[in-house]
């Protein structure tokens, strides 16, 4: 193994991260990121689905023959995304109200799927768990930050709490889907602007 | 043929391991998201309807047969009689199904509040039925018997104006309430006895 478990996690962080970087989960990246809380609510849950799915498909990468591994890796990427529906409905049922379709939409998400495809089945259940724990946090945070520019300007408001005095007007565009497309647009462009240097 | 035995047999085992977990787990959380449902959902309407009550409604429910399906009833306790109650009825909007909450007194069998749950009316015009309290609060005290209609139908309680499809359906959910309430009254009174 040429890279230290370190680098397996922290390469999510930045060159990895999976929205700039790997643009992948969009879907869910710009339909979210409303409100900070919602976006913490679905990286929290990828970040389960993706550290998850990654140990099991690493434990079994022996068992599982090439031939059917896309369908393995499916019904284990389903089977976490279902724990999360079902313990999100029991536990915070007005998070999963507003998160909704987006929980399971997460099954065909590229990032779980990708992963277990391209790293956890080559590599064992430690660095597998770096890497899940590490992209699923790098996409939690991309997720926050998306969600804190669009919240704090488009409702004026940081987690539910106000932010400017109650002059402030908001920015309404912010709150809808097309500046939730030129917001993560803007972001793409200052990522790239700095890892170009 | 190995190989081909071999994939059949991982397939089965994963999709097996896989769904008894779930079916597990679903049965773990059952109870939990039932709860959830009835407090985010249903709750806000039924602590409306029996506000002040000495006890929690939600908590203090029991399940009567209907034909093939089972009706949860909300209990209220008013000055230390549990006599009214509170259940969901649906009728046929603009936009399909409202679910409505009706309580009423099996005492004097009059409405004490209704309340709109479930909806998918147009927002702003048949969501009124839901936000605005004028219209729900005209049925109450009316007793809950025979059929509610709108004024313009020859009955008793003024449309939302804009949204008569809408308060036809909420009437018509009251209706219906009606008469599962005279066919099961006789339950409900020996189900009330067991909360005082």
């Amino acid at each position: 193994m040429a890279k230290s478990i370190t680098q397996e996690f922290t390469k999510g962080l930045w060159n990895e991260i999976p929205p700039f970087r790997l643009v992948l989960g969009l879907c869910p990246t710009l339909a979210v990121t409303k409100t900070v809380e919602n976006a913490i609510g679905m990286g929290v849950a990828v970040i389960f689905v993706l550290v998850g799915s990654n140990v099991l498909v690493a434990m079994l990468r022996k068992i599982i023959p090439s031939k059917v591994r896309i369908a393995c890796f499916i019904i284990v990427v389903a089977t976490f995304v279902t724990v999360v529906e079902l313990l999100m409905q029991a536990y915070t049922y007005p998070l999963f109200l507003k998160l909704g379709i987006f929980i399971p939409l997460i099954v065909v998400n590229c990032i779980p799927l990708g992963r277990a495809e391209a790293f956890a089945y080559k590599n064992g259940i430690i660095p597998s768990f770096a890497d899940g724990l590490g992209l699923g946090i790098g996409y939690a945070m991309s997720l926050t930050v998306l969600a804190a520019i669009r919240e704090i300007f488009g409702s004026g408001t940081f987690y539910g709490n106000q932010v400017f005095g109650p002059s402030f007007q908001p920015f309404n565009f912010m709150v809808e889907a097309p500046g939730a497309f030129v917001c993560l647009g803007l972001m793409l462009c200052v990522m790239n602007f700095i890892g170009k240097k | 043929m190995r190989e081909m035995l071999k994939m059949i047999i991982v397939l089965t085992a994963l999709c097996s391991f896989s769904g008894g977990l779930l079916a597990a787990l679903r049965n773990e959380t059952m109870e939990k998201i039932e709860n959830q449902q009835l407090e985010f959902v249903k709750g806000p309407a039924i602590r409306d309807i029996l506000k002040g009550s000495a006890n929690d409604p939600i908590a203090d429910r029991f399940k009567i047969k209907t034909g093939e399906t089972e009706k949860s009833f909300f209990v209220g306790k008013f000055d230390g009689k549990a006599e009214t109650v509170a259940f969901e009825s649906t009728g046929k909007g603009f936009g399909g199904d409202i679910g409505l909450m009706i309580g009423v007194n099996i005492a004097n069998d009059k409405i004490v509040g209704i309340g709109v749950t479930t909806h998918s009316e147009t927002p702003g015009i048949g969501s009124r039925a839901k936000t605005d309290p004028r219209f729900a609060a005209q049925f109450k005290g009316l007793t809950l018997t025979g059929d509610f209609k709108i004024k313009n139908d020859g009955g008793q309680v003024d449309a939302i104006s804009g949204a008569t499809v809408t308060s036809k359906g909420v009437a018509g959910a009251v209706s219906d309430a009606a008469k599962t309430y005279l066919s099961l009254k006789p339950e409900l009174a020996e189900k009330l006895k067991g909360f005082k």
